[in-house]
């Protein structure tokens, strides 16, 4: 494990080398100070129907992971046959956001648009989770049912019960994702939370989007205290109804995003044989290639290479902030809140913030990157935490830290960060604001020119190096005999 | 127990998800957008009056809908779920290249001539001048978004044309703000050297006290070029009834409520045609933003 973790640590220290994180800013505090005033003053009138705003956030990410869950849970008992692997390692790649915009081409501002843009993808993850941790599953109970059992029953009273609780524990924690994913959603126009601090934020109404920020923490801190298994039968029946209208569906729209939008250009009503396209066709593949593909995938695997690090670094330094091996009742509580404020705050606000400090260069993306995710991390982390049993008469303080409890969370913690890896890789397409071009960037721009074409050929790339990570983490995961999901989800 | 909830949870959802179906359109609504460039509480504040204004007028429910970019201005007017757009000039010719039979009806009377202004912060040494700034070469640069004309396709072009080369090539970093009150807030720390900007919007920032001129200011002006303009979808006329383009154009020529015109600012609304957008497909064609 030392071994692998120094490998990465050497891997990141090189791509350190190549990026560029230079430090060019002069006076950002003006700024900071107008968003540290707003956020000193935050004023919860600015957005009137703020409690609506929280409730169409919610219903969004439940409706989303609701139907990712089932279609997820689904996908898990196929997940054996390797295209069904692939498919969900596919749909999983693509960014929530980017879900998004490509339904909001074929269907426009609707609330299907939303729903699906948080189910498609936490489909592919849930898919994934629930099939390892099956996997894992302790199968006494199966072994000892009475000879002709249908699958079914053995499914249900034999498989199923003895792995309820990580299921369960996993869709919970997605569903925290999801509220995340759900405001972000806004960014896009849909009536999430995102929408108004989107816009209170880049117009620097700073007290406005506290506000938002301060109403969205407590909505997660809160999040034990209202998502109560025996719950969900009613938010099921209410949140569908709670998602605001929209646009109505065309059916010529989505035919046509199948048919034309996202064929190469140079093919486009043109017979594939006749004269002249496909070296056209050759020209615009190259072009992709070299201009946008490649330069966006170098980006992409430095950024992600260095923020993983980051990632891991800070989710060490932070998870003792909630640990009780280390903090009382009252320190812990403080350390949730600043976990909760640190993963829950979108990372293009912190992006901005260090934007503002250090001036346009890599660094504020790896920092707004790994701490957003150390955050995520340590939280996990610390949680595992708290379950470790001491002996009586163990050490205390650093030693306590070094000795004691980090050797025994660091395998926990390193599944954690593999299963991180693909999400931070993910997340370094939103942070165009920084000038880095990775395929993120360039899928933006694509669709920011309505050039469909190109946003899928890049996503197909995006999506295929996804799933080569996914093959590389599941390796290294085996290898170090990490990939017990069941231990590892135990709350 | 837990099945039953399960079950429950499954069959509501799937109910919820069936409501979203598309309905049959009662009374058609005529429904419009327009790019989010500015202050989206004005924006509504503004095109709920252009609304209310427009329902009067032309007899017909008339809705605004907000969005969030260019792009998604764009793909509204282009599924038809907007038939009518208060767009830039890049955003109004992408548009109109999508929409056959698509027609820019009305602009402000300012927009034919419309302005970038580059601005630098004061450390870069670079002063107001009337010729194309080349000390900008090699500097940390950001546009607005990448949709905009005033805050990247015109900019872009100059940059171009005048320092030989792609802005990734002639800058040292070149970052994409999001909108021009951003772009104003990063050049003014420094966290990017210069940067462009919509000269109405910088106007307005100065008016409001938001920009401290011993570090941020303006180095220079583009040449005038059209910008802003409403465009109508051609098949309103089929949808509405035959006229209803001509109803529409009227309409908007003949807005006279000063707080109405103040809001965008405009001083009034003059006619426009696709050709006067000619020279902003040109340079959008020149430098590959439309192909």
């Amino acid at each position: 494990m030392l071994r692998v973790s120094g490998l990465f640590v050497v891997v990141a220290l090189g791509c350190l080398l190549i990026a560029d994180v230079h430090i060019t800013t002069l006076d950002p505090w003006s700024e900071l100070q107008r968003m540290a005033l707003g956020f000193a003053t935050p004023d919860f009138s600015a957005v009137g129907d703020i409690g609506w705003v929280l409730v169409r956030t919610v219903a969004f990410a439940f409706c989303g992971v609701a139907l990712g869950a089932v279609g997820g849970f689904v996908l898990s008992q196929f997940f054996h046959v390797g295209p069904v692997r692939w498919v969900c390692a596919f749909i999983r790649a693509i960014h929530e956001l980017f879900w998004a915009l490509i339904f909001l081409q074929m269907f426009g501002l609707t609330p299907l648009t939303g729903v699906l843009a948080i189910a498609i993808p936490y489909a592919g993850i849930c898919a994934k989770v629930y099939a390892e941790t099956l996997e894992e599953a302790d199968l006494r109970a199966s072994k000892v049912l009475a000879p002709g059992a249908d699958m079914v029953s053995a499914f249900l009273y034999a498989r199923l019960p003895t792995v309820w609780v990580h299921i369960k524990n996993y869709t919970s924690y997605r569903f925290e994702c999801g509220l995340r994913s759900s405001a972000v959603l806004g960014f896009v126009g849909l009536p999430t939370l995102g929408f108004y601090l989107e816009t209170a934020f880049s117009e620097g109404h700073y007290s406005e989007a506290a506000a938002l920020m301060i109403m969205f923490y407590i909505l997660i801190a809160s999040l034990r205290y209202w998502m109560r298994v025996r719950l969900i039968g009613l938010y099921a029946l209410i949140a569908p109804f709670l998602l605001g209208g929209g646009v109505e569906i065309q059916m010529t729209n989505i035919v046509r995003f199948f048919t034309v939008d996202i064929v190469p250009s140079p093919l486009r009503g043109h017979d594939v044989f006749a004269a002249g396209v496909l070296p056209d066709f050759a020209g615009w593949l190259w072009m992709m290639l070299s201009d946008m593909a490649l330069p966006g995938i170098v980006a992409t695997l430095i950024l992600t290479q260095i923020a993983l690090v980051g990632t891991g670094m800070l989710a060490l330094m932070m998870f003792p902030l909630i640990s009780d091996k280390f903090l009382g009742r009252f320190g812990r509580s403080i350390g949730h809140g600043v976990l909760v404020v640190i993963r829950s705050t979108p990372e293009f606000i912190l992006a901005y913030i260090f934007l503002q400090l250090w001036g346009p260069s890599m660094l504020p993306a790896i920092v707004a990157l790994s701490l957003h995710n150390g955050a995520i991390i340590g939280h996990l982390i610390g949680r595992f935490s708290n379950q470790l049993v001491l002996r009586p008469d163990h050490a205390t303080g650093i030693n306590l830290y070094a000795f004691e409890i980090l050797p025994r969370i660091y395998g926990q913690f390193l599944a954690y960060l593999f299963y991180r890896w693909e999400v931070i890789m993910r997340e370094t397409a939103i942070l165009g604001i920084l000038g880095i071009a990775t395929l993120g960037f360039f899928i933006d721009s694509a669709l920011s020119e309505i050039r469909l074409d190109r946003a899928m050929f890049l996503i197909v790339v995006t999506a295929i190096l996804n799933i080569g990570i996914d093959i590389l983490s599941r390796r290294i995961r085996g290898r170090l005999h990490l990939s017990d999901t069941a231990q590892q989800l135990k709350k | 127990m837990k099945k039953i909830t399960i079950f429950i949870s499954a069959l509501a959802i799937f109910i919820g998800i069936a409501s979203m179906a598309p309905k049959a359109a009662v009374a058609e609504t005529f429904v419009f957008t327009a790019i989010p460039d500015q202050d989206e509480s004005k924006l509504i504040e503004r095109f709920g009056k252009v609304a209310a204004y427009l329902a009067k007028e032309l007899g017909v429910e008339t809705k605004y809908i907000p969005v969030k970019s260019y792009a998604a201005a764009v793909t509204a007017f282009r599924n038809n779920q907007v038939q009518l757009a208060w767009f830039g000039g890049l955003s109004g010719v992408r548009a109109r290249s999508l929409v056959e039979g698509s027609k820019a009806i009305a602009q402000g009377a300012e927009d034919p001539a419309f302005e970038t202004y580059i601005i630098a912060h004061s450390s870069t040494g670079l002063n107001a001048s009337d010729s194309f700034p080349m000390g900008i070469k090699g500097k940390t640069f950001t546009f607005g978004s990448k949709g905009s004309t005033s805050g990247r396709l015109m900019p872009e072009y100059y940059i171009r044309n005048e320092l030989g080369g792609s802005p990734d090539n002639v800058f040292s970093k070149v970052g994409f703000s999001g909108n021009h009150s951003k772009t104003i807030a990063l050049v003014q720390s420094g966290a990017y050297q210069v940067g462009a900007v919509n000269f109405q919007v910088w106007i307005d920032e100065l008016k409001d006290g938001k920009i401290d001129e011993s570090k941020v200011s303006v180095i220079w002006k583009t040449p005038p070029y059209p910008d802003y303009q409403w465009s109508i979808r051609g098949d309103v006329d089929k949808t509405f009834g035959a006229g209803f383009t001509e109803r529409v154009t009227k309409a908007l020529l003949s807005m006279s409520d000063p707080d109405l015109l103040a809001s965008f600012p405009r001083s009034s609304f003059i006619p426009a045609s696709n050709a006067d957008y000619q020279p902003i497909l040109d340079v959008a064609k020149q430098i590959k933003l439309i192909d």
